[in-house]
């Protein structure tokens, strides 16, 4: 018994080439159990320390993609309790990243169950009815309006919404942006061009529909 | 650099994600074409009003609270569960018993991976060929002075077709002789030779044509302990080759295709060889 008691869980393997002895097996579990209560508290806080500082990253992500509040917080909350499970898995490194990619596809998920439509493909008739007189300088007078602007982002699909947020607001690189939103590095690019000129011509739409 | 190219180019450019090569050429074309110029302010400032315009949704308070007390309640319902799963794993003696030594020790896995990766570094520092960083860092400094040699109508310091005349001016510019050969009768005319600084050193630049194309051929004097395995690169679309002989490290960067590279690299050693 006196040996059973420090036993660490490199010893459990041993254990299990002797004769299954009920007396010895009983310690270990114990022994291992409590150790695993002490060591998921002091995992608790370290993934705390490391994950809860990109909060609002992680919140406003979510609450551009789902366009919903509620739905944002519920995404976020689901969204750590995975991180925390996978949190073995993660070795430092770039933790906002790392989160933000369990937020994006948290959010997928709610986004596919509950609303097909933000995944249909994108329709170029309805929006094709753009104001082409409205200029570059035109839209410039009207870059102050928060509103506008939220609203022109919102009209996107979440693809263009989600690499918008990722570069303007969290200020990514390519390298990390191609990580969260899974595709070739070479595709960020491209992404971002045609995320810009869509919301580009729906701020131009819009302008030309309030003169 | 068309105005095409260089549209296509913008997001990347302004979002600060290009190349500095590719940049420089950017900016080159902005500075000889107002339309593109425009283009690229009017794109600016819609990134910029992007940026400041579209509000950012902090976490509210009590989110944080909230997620704090699922983790609590996440693993306050985790012993139970464990203590049915080494229960299960220890008694049958069919279980294998690796699995059970596994899902208990990642650290093993962590200190194994620690060890591939400190084997990797160590093999890669004591292996005799070419660091690949330095390497890297050399031959973007290699492109970039054949770009610069091209662009900034700096292609020669002399000019000159005959390497009795090219020749004798590196000599005294710099602290070795390299060697210049006639690679007319190849199909690589001589144009001229031009004082470069790469590597840290001042460094000979004899430039030949192919055609419309240019070479640049970087010579300087071999480092005593380099053993240099010839070698080709290719970036951005030009090529780079390298070789040495006894005396002289030989870099050829153009953009001619790497066969014609090669072609003028055994051209140029036939004629150096000591006969």
């Amino acid at each position: 018994m006196a040996v059973a008691l420090p036993l660490r869980p490199t010893h459990v393997s041993k254990s299990a080439d002797f004769e299954s002895n009920q007396k010895v097996v009983k310690f270990v579990v114990v022994n291992k159990d409590r150790k695993h209560d002490h060591s998921q508290t002091g995992e608790v806080t370290s993934f705390e320390e490391a994950m809860l500082p990109h909060l609002d990253a992680a919140h406003n992500l979510a609450r551009w993609l789902l366009r919903n509040e509620q739905d944002a917080q519920d995404v976020v909350q689901e969204a750590y309790l995975r991180a925390f499970r996978s949190f073995g898995g993660f070795h430092g490194g770039n933790g906002r990243a790392w989160l933000l990619t369990i937020v994006r596809n948290t959010s997928y998920t709610l986004l596919k169950k509950n609303r097909a439509a933000d995944f249909t493909t994108f329709d170029e008739e309805i929006h094709a009815s753009s104001d082409e007189s409205v200029g570059p300088a035109t839209i410039l007078e009207h870059s102050e309006d928060a509103e506008l602007i939220k609203e022109a982002i919102n009209e996107l699909p979440a693809e263009f919404r989600e690499i918008l947020v990722l570069r303007h607001q969290e200020g990514l690189s390519y390298k990390e942006i191609a990580d969260i939103a899974q595709i070739p590095p070479g595709t960020v690019m491209s992404r971002l061009a045609r995320a810009r000129s869509k919301l580009k011509e729906y701020l131009a739409a819009r302008i030309g529909k309030d003169k | 650099m068309n105005c095409k190219e260089a549209i296509n180019l913008i997001d990347g450019y302004l979002d600060g994600e290009l190349d500095p090569l590719i940049s420089q050429t950017i900016e080159q074309h902005l500075r000889d074409c107002p339309g593109c110029d425009q283009a690229y302010t009017a794109h600016g400032s819609l990134m910029r009003a992007i940026g400041s315009g579209s509000p950012y949704y902090r976490a509210p308070a009590g989110l944080r609270e909230r997620i704090q007390s699922s983790l609590r309640v996440e693993i306050a319902g985790q012993p139970v569960r464990d203590l049915a799963q080494p229960a299960q794993r220890l008694y049958p003696r069919s279980q294998p018993v690796e699995k059970t030594f596994l899902s208990g020790m990642p650290w093993n896995w962590l200190a194994l991976a620690a060890a591939i990766v400190v084997a990797a570094i160590i093999t890669f520092n004591l292996a005799p060929r070419l660091r690949p960083g330095t390497d890297q860092l050399l031959a973007t400094q290699l492109i970039a002075s054949h770009v610069r040699s091209l662009m900034a109508n700096h292609l020669t310091d002399v000019a000159s077709s005959d390497q009795h005349t090219v020749k004798p001016w590196l000599d005294t510019k710099l602290d070795f002789a390299p060697p210049v050969v006639d690679l007319t009768n190849a199909g690589f005319p001589l144009i001229g030779g031009r004082l470069d600084y790469l590597d840290n050193r001042p460094v000979a630049a004899l430039i030949y044509q192919r055609r419309k194309h240019f070479i640049n051929l970087f010579v300087w004097p071999m480092e005593s302990n380099a053993v240099n395995a010839p070698q080709t690169i290719s970036r951005q679309g030009y090529h780079l080759l390298h070789w040495v002989d006894s005396d002289f490290n030989y870099w050829a960067v153009s953009d001619v295709n790497a066969a014609d590279l090669q072609t003028f690299k055994q051209g140029f050693e036939e004629q150096t060889r000591p006969h």
